[in-house]
């Protein structure tokens, strides 16, 4: 089930490699999945995972960027965060063009660790994400109200 | 009485919060801007005139400034191109130059310094530049061009080192900030370091390109920060070409909608 809320667009912090042009600003989706690697690189640190569907088999490959690493270090990540195999639960910033790849703003760790990069996530879903409630869906879409 | 206590002990806490007076002709130290490690990245064009559309942040270009700029396909700013159409030198891992040090990631900054040089030790891509303080003038003639030009520092009063700076590389080999703002190789900078307090400094910078802007304009005005303890381990922030192209054939293409491309 999706569940979308209509509102204003809002701007994160400028402090990518690289500028908004490319991205959704203002929609956050939350995904469950699988992790299959984390690349701790400049100029951004990649985390990929798998999204099943609904026989249970990978359905979607999703590609989530984060930010640089000292700014990551400075925020609680580390190069140790992720390992190939972990059940996270991830709510990303999607790329307009609808392709699986995203500005990661927040994940919960397999032992229920939230961490949050550019200013973190502001939805429901991601909140109850981060409270150990949910979501319940393996994917959830919303757009989130200005502030 | 017990007022008078009470002013007393009040009177003592906040002298005893107040920064140690600056030292005389000293800007060493480990610094971090006051505003959080984001305040110096100034990814949307420089602190005092950020490229955001703004009437009164419109730069005053000449017509070959202007033409330059428009040449350039940033990824920040008003005209930003989508991650994958960029010509930023930055994402080839060209060294990022100067005056673009000052405009862009200024986070952790280092600075050391003898009788005869200050030596500042930026965080982003590990780089470093000297300002002669022993008393020489600026070049006569330009040697050769380079990335971050020659450097020469003064001391105007017991805090502030006003700094020149000339012999920059011309336009498309460093841009003035992440917008794409141009420079060229007429380009003077001034930098006025100014030490307010033990604990406090601000630098304000100033761009003279007359080949590029038809006058003289401030990109950084008392930009503040704050001292950092000496044991403070400052993070890399290199710039890898090898993890740049997994970066952009991972992520940059394919948010851009060009799936393929190196």
């Amino acid at each position: 089930m999706k569940t979308v809320i209509f509102s204003l667009i809002v701007s994160l912090p400028l402090i990518a490699h690289h500028g908004n042009a490319a991205f959704d600003v203002g929609k956050e989706i939350t995904l469950k999945g699988t992790v299959t690697d984390w690349f701790w690189a400049n100029p951004h640190c990649i985390l990929q995972f798998d999204v099943k569907g609904a026989d249970g088999q990978p359905a979607e490959h999703w590609v989530t960027e984060t930010s640089n690493p000292p700014d990551m270090i400075a925020t609680g990540w580390t190069k140790m965060s992720f390992k190939p195999g972990d059940q996270v639960i991830v709510t990303a910033q999607p790329v307009k063009s609808g392709k699986p790849v995203g500005r990661l703003l927040q994940v919960v760790l397999p032992n229920g660790k939230a961490l949050s990069t550019f200013g973190g996530a502001k939805g429901p879903a991601a909140r109850a994400a981060a409270s150990g409630a949910g979501p319940a869906e393996a994917k959830v879409e919303e757009v989130i109200p200005a502030r | 009485m017990l007022n008078r206590f009470v002013v007393l002990v009040l009177s003592s806490v906040a002298f005893a919060q107040q920064p140690a007076p600056a030292p005389r002709h000293d800007i060493s130290g480990t610094w971090e801007p006051v505003n959080g490690r984001g305040d110096g990245v100034q990814a949307g064009g420089v602190k005092a005139m950020p490229n955001d559309g703004k009437p009164e942040h419109e730069l005053p270009y000449t017509p070959h400034g202007l033409e330059v700029y428009k040449s350039h396909k940033a990824l920040e700013g008003k005209d930003a191109v989508l991650p994958a159409f960029y010509n930023d030198p930055r994402n080839f891992c060209e060294p990022i130059g100067f005056p673009r040090a000052d405009h862009y990631n200024l986070r952790q900054t280092q600075i050391l310094q003898n009788e005869f040089k200050v030596v500042i030790l930026y965080e982003y891509a590990q780089t470093w530049r000297v300002i002669w303080t022993d008393g020489r003038e600026l070049p006569k003639e330009i040697p050769e061009q380079r990335f971050y030009g020659y450097s020469v520092g003064k001391w105007v009063d017991d805090t502030t080192l006003v700094v020149q700076t000339i012999g920059m590389m011309p336009e498309d080999r460093v841009w003035l900030d992440s917008t794409g703002r141009p420079i060229s190789d007429a380009l003077r900078v001034e930098e006025r370091w100014h030490r307010v307090n033990h604990d406090r400094l601000e630098l304000s910078v100033t761009i003279d390109d007359p080949k590029m802007y038809t006058r003289p304009w401030v990109s950084m005005d008392k930009f503040p920060m704050k001292l950092q303890d000496p044991h403070t381990d400052v993070p890399e922030m290199y710039c890898s070409p090898s993890e740049l192209e997994k970066y952009n054939k991972l992520f940059g293409n394919t948010a851009s909608g060009i799936e393929g491309k190196q």
